[in-house]
């Protein structure tokens, strides 16, 4: 039996986030493929089947040629669920992860978009300070690790709205001002993509659940049925708006809803809404406490 | 809605043909452009240096591999959201005579009045969508401004560009405002059946 070493396992977790950072940019997932082709099948007007049919050719030729999906690399996110066996301390799973990412970027090379909040000057080959940035959540009795890669870019970033309602808004509320933001954002977000809203908890913790929805695979429910019929009812009514693919008009506004929520304060009703592109990408690893590593495109 | 071929640099009267809605698709040159290279022209007051009298400008910031001084090979040419640079639709006509702006997501309704009074018209791309969008630029043949990269001024050569959509045309129509209101009326429909 060969030994591990921390450094081993550091190591590899650094080369799969390397690998996950282009996986993703370049081969997006099934499910995505197969929605975008069931909203090419329903969609009416001339101006959004163009769109559509272009997007289809472009996944083509991105896969054919190699290439990336999107020019924009966006900010590297990742969602890390990290058992408590897990030989390897989340502190070095950062430092990995943040190699892996300035690594990707230097040798393929990728387009570096981190800069200084202020001074707008580049950080570094797609890191910086805070950059990248991960999710965490811990699994007792477990000694493996998930980690999923989204570059998330810039357009639809741009798209996140957040507001305070009132207990005495209640559903209502959350579902005309998710309503308002996705018209209000219009073709900026490059629709039909996923709108990821985050209900509950606090003003932070919303946004951070929006950003959690987005991450899922499209068209999967909130275990929660009450959740997940607010799912299927924004879902419903986006499409209504008639703003379609890239906001030329069109019967497909989004692709999908996906919403999460957390238990919340007793006179808070936060909503926050995150928008993710068409070009929704993620790429996940499976790495386990010896250093086995299963890449998943699906997860 | 008509479909067009055009070659740019492009002049006032063939801009003035186009039609909100048309499809278009382009031969020729094209300049990218993006934040920091407009807010260096208009807010700093450094003048460009390239001639963008008739040209089509791509809000973008490629993905590229730098092969010697002033030489780079494409890898990755996409386009970025608009809106965020409208601000600078006036000066781009009114000073340096651009006739075409090519983005995605649309402009905001600020830009309809300028581009009608100077003959200016907006081309939807369709965003994300940038593997394909490489094949048709058929190389870079010059860049400015190389200390912004990627932000640069970019000179490419393509060809079959698009199709892109006339989102914005110098008659006073904009694709996006219609969209908008006649979403903002069903808007008001659905929150009243809420």
């Amino acid at each position: 039996m060969t030994t591990l070493t921390t450094t081993d396992l550091k190591q590899t977790v650094e080369d799969a986030a390397a690998h996950l950072y282009v996986w993703a940019l370049k081969d997006i997932p099934q499910d995505l493929r197969d929605a975008l082709a069931a909203a090419r099948d329903r969609e009416t007007s001339v101006s959004g089947r163009r769109v559509l049919d272009i997007i289809h050719r472009n996944v083509q030729i991105a896969e054919d040629e190699k290439n990336l999906v999107c020019q924009d690399t966006g900010i590297a996110v990742y969602t890390c669920r990290v058992g408590e066996g897990f030989p390897l301390h989340p502190a070095r799973i950062y430092e990995a992860l943040k190699a892996g990412t300035e690594r990707a970027t230097l040798e393929h090379p990728l387009r570096s978009n981190a800069v200084h909040t202020i001074t707008r000057e580049n950080t570094g080959p797609n890191t910086g300070y805070r950059l990248p940035i991960v999710h965490w959540e811990f699994v007792r009795d477990w000694d493996g690790l998930d980690v999923k890669c989204v570059p998330k870019g810039s357009g639809s970033e741009n798209m996140s709205f957040l507001k305070m309602c009132v207990p005495a808004d209640g559903v209502k509320g959350i579902k005309q001002f998710v309503l308002e933001s996705i018209v209000g954002a219009g073709g900026k977000p490059c629709p039909p993509g996923i709108v990821g809203v985050g209900i509950g908890g606090s003003a932070d913790y919303a946004m951070y659940l929006a950003k959690e929805a987005i991450t899922r695979p499209v068209g999967t429910r909130n275990a929660d049925p009450i959740v997940a019929e607010l799912e299927d009812d924004l879902y419903r009514l986006l499409n209504e708006t008639g703003i379609g693919p890239m906001g030329l008009g069109g019967d497909v506004t989004v692709l999908q809803c996906h919403v999460e929520h957390a238990d919340t304060h007793m006179t808070l009703n936060p909503v926050a809404v995150n928008y993710q592109c068409w070009a929704a990408r993620r790429a996940s690893a499976h790495v386990g406490a010896d250093g086995t590593v299963d890449f998943d495109r699906e997860a | 809605m008509a479909a067009h071929h055009l070659t740019f640099p492009l002049g006032e009267s063939e801009i003035r043909k186009l039609r909100a809605g048309d499809e278009v698709s382009v031969d020729g040159h094209i300049i990218g452009i993006r934040d920091r290279t407009q807010i260096r022209i208009f807010d700093q007051g450094i003048e460009p240096p390239m001639d963008l009298r008739g040209a089509l400008l791509l809000h973008t910031a490629p993905n590229v591999r730098k092969l010697g001084p002033g030489r780079y090979e494409k890898l990755c040419i996409g386009t970025t959201t608009s809106a965020r640079m409208v601000r600078f639709t006036e000066g781009l006509g009114a000073q340096y005579g651009v006739r075409a702006i090519c983005g995605k997501g649309g402009l905001p309704d600020e830009a309809i009045e300028p581009m009608q009074r100077l003959g200016m018209v907006y081309f939807a791309i369709v965003g994300g969508a940038a593997a394909l969008e490489t094949t048709q630029i058929e190389e870079i043949e010059e860049v400015a401004w190389e200390e912004l990269m990627p932000e640069c001024l970019w000179k490419f050569r393509v060809k079959d560009f698009g199709p892109l959509t006339v989102g914005i045309d110098s008659h006073g129509n904009s694709v996006f405002h219609d969209v908008q209101e006649r979403a903002k009326a069903r808007l008001e429909k659905i929150v009243a059946g809420l």
